[in-house]
C-alpha cells in the first residue's frame, strides 16, 4: 500500500484472495447446476445458482475422475470445496473436491452408476475377499466417537471375547470430508500394523447421512486395505458401496461386533474338550501299554525260562527223593548188620556163662586158664555172676 | 503380525489353539511312541492352560489411534467403558 492509502490492483486482489480463501477454506454449497462443461483438459467447469445468486465453480481433473455420477444442468447438487480467487481475471470461484446429487432419486442414480463402474473394475469380486481371522488379537474400529454405535460394539466385544485390544479411530461419518476421514483412518490402521481385522461403519440414517460410505475414496481404501474389513453401515436394509467393497458386510454395527469375535465361553469349552481329549488319549495309551505288558508276561515265550526253571526244580526234587530213598535203604541194611553183630557179640558175653553157673578164677588180676598156673597157698579171686569172693588154693 | 514360533508366551491365541488342536489330532491318530506322546501331552496341557487363562481375561483393552505433534501415528490409552 502506498502512503496515500491507495492499493495497487495486485495488492487489493492479494488481500481479497487471502481473506476469502482463509475464511472459506472448507465449505459445502447447495445449489442448481448450470453451464456444466467438461473441458478438453479434463477439468470440470460449472455455475452453481439459486433464485438470487450464482457462483462459478471448477473441479480439477484429478478429482473429477472420482465423481460417482455425470452431472447435468438443472441437477440439484451439494458442492464441497474451498473458495479460491483467480487473480488474473479478478474472479472468485469454488474449487470443488466433491460434487454430489441432492435428493434421493439423484443419489440413487449416482449410487447405481458408481456401483456399476467399480464392479466392472473388479473391485467387488468375491475372489478379492479375504476370510476373517478366527481369533483376532487387535481389532480396528473406524466410526464416530459420538453416539451409541461405538459403545454398543465395545459392549458386545467385551461380553463375547474380552481378551482383545481395540484400536479405535474416531472419524466423521457424515458431512463434508467424512469420506476422506474414513478412508484416511483405514489407511492409518494399515500403517499402524498388527491389526487383524477392522470394522468400518456407522449407525442408521438417511441415504444422505450414509453417503460417505458410498464414496469412491472409501471403497478404494477398503479394497486397498491389507487388513480385512467388515463394513457395518446403518440398518440391515441399507446397502452401501462400502458394503460391496468390504470383505464381509455386517447388517448392523452390533452384528459386526458379533462377527469379528467368537463367544469366549464356546471357545473355552473347545479348549477344555481338547485338554480332555489329550488326557483320554494318554490314559488310553498307558492302558494299552499295560495290557500288552500283561499279555507279554503271560505269553508262552516269556514264560519259557520259568517253565525251564520249574522243570529243573522238579528234576531236583526227583533226584533228591531218589537220593534219600537209596540213603535210607543203605542205612537199613547197615543197621540190620549191626544188630546181628550185636547179637553175636552178646552171645559172647561171659556174664551169660557166669549166670549159667560158671565162675572165673583170677590170680593177681588175670584169669586163670589152667591148673598149672596156680600153686597151693596162692590167693585167688573167684568171680560169680553176682559178685566176687577171695579164696586160697588148697 | 508377529510370526515368531515356539515361545508359548509369544504365540498368539490363534497359534496356541491351532497347535493344541494339532496335538489332539496327532494323539488321537495313535501310533506314536509313548515318550513322544507324553511330551505332546505335556505341551498340550500347558497350551490349554494358557488358552483358558487368556479366555478368562475380563477387561477389554481400548486404545485410540491418533497423531502426535509430528503427525506420526500414536496409540492413546482409552478408558474402557
Amino acid at each position: 500500500m502506498t502512503d496515500t492509502g491507495v492499493y495497487t490492483v495486485s495488492e487489493i486482489t492479494r488481500q481479497i484472495k487471502h481473506q476469502l480463501e482463509s475464511e472459506f477454506s472448507s465449505v459445502a454449497i447447495q445449489g442448481e447446476l448450470s453451464n456444466f462443461k467438461v473441458h478438453s483438459s479434463g477439468h470440470l467447469y460449472f455455475t452453481l445458482k439459486d433464485g438470487n445468486a450464482q457462483i462459478a465453480g471448477v473441479m480439477w481433473r484429478s478429482r473429477a475422475a472420482s465423481l460417482p455420477f455425470i452431472p447435468q444442468d438443472g441437477m440439484k447438487v451439494i458442492v464441497a470445496g474451498k473458495v479460491s480467487v483467480y487473480e488474473v481475471r479478478g474472479v472468485y470461484q469454488v474449487d470443488a473436491w466433491s460434487l454430489r446429487p441432492l435428493g434421493v432419486g439423484e443419489l440413487q442414480a449416482a449410487f447405481e452408476r458408481l456401483k456399476q463402474r467399480l464392479a466392472a473394475e473388479g473391485l467387488f469380486d468375491m475372489a478379492r475377499k479375504r476370510t476373517l481371522p478366527a481369533y483376532p488379537q487387535r481389532i480396528g474400529i473406524v466410526t464416530s466417537p459420538t453416539g451409541a454405535v461405538l459403545h454398543d460394539m465395545l459392549t458386545i466385544i467385551a461380553r463375547r471375547f474380552p481378551c482383545v485390544e481395540i484400536v479405535f479411530c474416531p472419524v466423521k461419518v457424515q458431512g463434508l470430508g467424512a469420506a476422506e476421514e474414513i478412508a484416511g483412518a483405514i489407511r492409518d490402521l494399515n500403517k499402524l500394523g498388527g491389526v487383524d481385522v477392522m470394522i468400518v461403519g456407522r449407525g442408521g440414517g438417511s441415504l444422505e447421512d450414509l453417503w460417505a460410505f458410498n464414496e469412491e475414496v472409501v471403497a478404494r481404501a477398503i479394497v486397498g486395505s491389507i487388513v480385512p474389513v467388515v463394513s457395518a453401515v446403518g440398518h440391515e436394509i441399507d446397502f452401501t458401496i462400502a458394503d460391496f467393497a468390504a470383505d464381509l458386510r455386517a447388517p448392523t454395527p452390533s452384528a459386526a461386533a458379533e462377527l469379528v469375535v467368537r463367544d469366549s465361553r464356546a471357545v473355552l469349552d473347545l479348549v477344555r474338550n481338547n485338554s480332555y481329549n489329550i488326557q483320554n488319549c494318554i490314559a488310553d495309551q498307558l492302558k494299552r501299554h499295560r495290557t500288552s505288558i500283561a499279555h507279554l508276561l503271560k505269553s508262552y515265550s516269556f514264560n519259557r525260562p520259568v517253565d525251564l526253571l520249574q522243570q529243573c526244580s522238579q528234576r531236583v526234587d526227583e533226584l533228591a527223593r531218589s537220593l534219600s530213598l537209596s540213603g535210607s535203604h543203605k542205612l537199613a541194611m547197615t543197621s540190620a548188620r549191626a544188630r546181628s553183630l550185636q547179637q553175636r557179640l552178646a552171645a559172647l558175653d561171659p556174664q551169660l556163662a557166669l549166670k549159667r553157673g560158671f565162675a572165673i578164677v583170677y590170680k593177681q588180676g588175670r584169669a586163670v586158664m589152667s591148673k598149672v598156673e596156680v600153686q597151693p597157698e596162692d590167693p585167688v579171686e573167684i568171680r560169680f555172676h553176682d559178685g566176687t569172693v577171695q579164696s586160697v588154693i588148697s | 503380525m508377529a510370526q515368531k514360533k515356539k515361545d508359548p508366551g509369544e504365540a498368539t491365541f490363534d497359534e496356541s489353539l491351532r497347535r493344541l488342536e494339532e496335538i489332539v489330532a496327532q494323539m488321537e491318530q495313535g501310533e506314536i511312541p509313548l515318550e513322544e506322546s507324553l511330551k505332546l501331552y505335556e505341551e498340550g496341557i500347558a497350551l490349554s492352560k494358557v488358552c483358558a487363562q487368556k479366555l478368562q481375561q475380563a477387561e477389554l483393552t481400548i486404545k485410540r489411534l491418533g497423531k502426535d505433534l509430528e503427525g506420526n501415528l500414536k496409540l492413546f490409552e482409552e478408558d474402557s467403558e
